[in-house]
């Protein structure tokens, strides 16, 4: 299934031997779609996915934002997806595969106009994908989808249901887009769906789970210690990779090294913290963040009371996918210099 | 002046240092006499175990469960001065550990898991299943977290047998635990849950008796008003929480009988019906096992 014009790579290092310090220089050691759109690819995780990508396929990105540092045999298109011009882009391109990394969040954007823009975003690139016959499709969604809770088994299998959205209006719209996918799955056979899950991802990236970490006093809630995972921005980019091998398709859930308890993790990163009584830290949460003053909505401090934990047996199976970062090269991920 | 200086140096400090050598003394044959001689090495064992695993994925903290033992363990060695028979019964690697549940509050759930943790060979850290509310109440759901305690959903539980874990089930539930006196001893009716997850998972079901957790509290009935008001699982009537001193349970003597694992096999997604036969075969040998420890022992204190 995999584009005519694709390049193998010889000798694929196997994992967990490249352990490059200088970002995701590795390939894979299979036949790539010759051509691979982006749809988000000036976040952290869609530039890293194109220094894989770029040197063994072509690359084409969409953003509604500029990439000027981009490599130059990488053509972006900077234009909302929603708009009829980014169709053009796989007007006689010959798209092999659509990565979609392009879910937006503002927390504070609470108007209709986010979800909106994501949903129809997302529709729109699966029209194109049905229009065009593209082969493959990935959206990166999030284990947010399953939301933390009491009452969650420690490990969450791509079965449990998608209550993220109970509790947080915010979990919303990546709730409704691995919907979207997942009946993109069910409808098109012939395209292979695939939907990846990861744990919270550390890097570079400007996530939730990444700034709480770099916040140099953290706050934790008095007498909460719950069990958290965490995924290294690499890792994600190998399982994109990973998932862009022909015959694959599904959902899977990512998980990256063994989960560590909160406060070990900030034991590591020798972080300062400030425990909070849970109530008073909903109070001041949800006050603060009605004054624009945190990023953080309420129902989100769950995620540092509650397990939100997945099983990835079925990534480790079908995609072959392992973590290559242990917990404290991950962890220090949050504190490298954003120079990619 | 000089004079209450030599007095000082000669008799006080002496005096002083023999009252505390005698208190050190005093709290090593204490801690000898409640958690054993090898203590420490049953610590050094189970600290292995699951460093050599990469850490326990439920939160299970090695070091905390040494401090929740050495508390438990006053209570089984002096307070309730437990009997253990048969505890050699207990098979290496994963096993379902199923007692009757009884006490008003599930001390016999920490006896047990004392038990395991100080008499048995090798030492195992008992896994039991607890509620998901505790779950929402700070420190609470980080201790259960810390001792190797999880959430009460069959995951988990199958996740744990595969691991190799020991885990103890009251397939009576809290029914058992606010039974009234008057039907202590008599076996609530057992769910079928754990026959599946046992099933499933191939793990032997090692039967125990629990013989003195159920004069513990003195539980005249349960108020089933109150309880729906409250809504709490049960309201009992406990006169001796009003008298000081009372809020502590009875110092019963406890008797652990552990009997021989029973092995089953059959279809884990077999219907409830054809599950009742073999639970009702768990419920038989526990309530026979009761009944024999009942007839064997001499009284209730001692």
């Amino acid at each position: 299934m995999a584009g005519e014009g694709g390049s193998t790579l010889p000798g694929g290092v196997p994992s967990g031997q490249r352990r490059g310090r200088s970002g995701p220089q590795f390939g894979p050691d299979f036949l790539l779609p010759s051509t691979v759109l982006v749809s988000g690819i000036t976040g952290a995780v869609g530039r890293r996915l194109t220094r894989a990508l770029h040197r063994h396929c072509r690359v084409l990105g969409v953003d509604h934002r500029a990439f000027p540092e981009r490599p130059k045999d990488v053509e972006h298109r900077e234009v909302d997806i929603r708009r009829k011009r980014a169709r053009e882009v796989f007007r006689g391109a010959d798209v092999r595969a659509v990565v979609h990394l392009g879910v937006l969040h503002d927390s504070h954007d609470r108007s209709s106009d986010l979800h909106a823009r994501n949903l129809l975003g997302f529709q729109q690139l699966l029209d194109c994908v049905r229009q065009y016959r593209v082969p493959k499709v990935v959206l990166v969604s999030s284990a947010n989808v399953y939301g933390p809770r009491s009452d969650n088994p420690q490990f969450l299998t791509e079965e449990a249901p998608l209550l993220g959205a109970a509790a947080s209006e915010h979990a919303r719209d990546l709730v409704s887009l691995d919907m979207v996918a997942q009946s993109f799955f069910w409808k098109h056979a012939d395209t292979e769906t695939v939907i990846l899950r990861p744990a919270h991802v550390l890097g570079t990236v400007e996530n939730a789970p990444s700034n709480y970490l770099r916040l140099a006093v953290v706050p934790t809630l008095l007498g909460f210690d719950p069990m958290v995972q965490v995924v290294h921005q690499d890792d994600v980019v190998r399982a994109i990779l990973l998932s862009l091998r022909p015959g694959v398709r599904g959902i899977f859930n990512l998980a990256g090294p063994p989960p560590a308890a909160l406060s070990r993790v900030l034991r590591i990163l020798e972080r300062k913290t400030l425990p909070v009584p849970h109530t008073l830290a909903r109070l001041g949460a949800e006050r603060l963040w009605r004054w624009r003053m945190s990023a953080v909505p309420a129902p989100d401090l769950d995620f540092i009371r509650y397990v939100c934990m997945v099983d990835d047996a079925r990534a480790r199976r079908v995609l072959g996918y392992q973590p290559d970062f242990d917990l404290v090269e991950t962890l220090r991920a949050v504190d490298a210099e954003r120079w990619i | 002046m000089a004079r209450l200086r030599d007095v000082a140096a000669q008799d006080v400090l002496p005096l002083a240092q023999r009252v505390m050598r005698r208190a050190r003394q005093g709290v090593d044959d204490a801690r000898l006499r409640v958690l054993g001689g090898d203590f420490e090495e049953r610590v050094r064992f189970l600290r292995a175990r699951y460093r050599d695993r990469g850490g326990d994925p439920f939160g299970l903290d090695p070091e905390a469960a040494k401090y929740a033992v050495m508390v438990c363990a006053f209570f089984h060695r002096l307070y309730f001065r437990t009997e253990v028979h048969g505890i050699e019964n207990v098979p290496a690697g994963r096993v379902l550990v199923v007692a009757n549940h009884s006490g008003q509050l599930p001390i016999d759930a920490a006896i047990i898991g004392t038990s395991l943790f100080l008499d048995a060979q090798p030492p195992r850290v008992t896994r039991a299943m607890v509620e998901k509310w505790t779950q929402t109440l700070p420190f609470v759901s980080t201790f259960y977290n810390r001792v190797g305690q999880v959430v009460g959903v069959p995951e988990n539980c199958l996740r744990l047998l595969e691991m190799d874990e020991l885990i103890l089930a009251f397939p009576e539930g809290s029914r058992g635990v606010c039974k009234p006196f008057s039907q202590r001893y008599q076996l609530e009716e057992f769910g079928s849950g754990f026959m599946r997850l046992a099933l499933q998972s191939g793990a032997p079901i090692v039967p125990v008796a629990v013989i003195g957790a159920e004069e513990q509290y003195v539980n005249l009935g349960n108020l089933r008003w109150a309880a729906r008001a409250l809504g709490m699982p049960a309201f009992p009537v406990i006169p001796q929480l009003a008298i000081p001193g009372g809020q502590l349970p009875l110092p019963t003597k406890y008797r652990l009988y552990f009997g021989e694992p029973l092995r089953f096999a059959a279809n884990p997604e077999d219907d409830d019906a054809s599950l009742e036969r073999k639970v009702w075969v768990v419920r038989q040998t526990v309530q026979a096992m009761i009944n024999q420890g009942l007839t064997e022992r001499e009284g209730v204190f001692f």
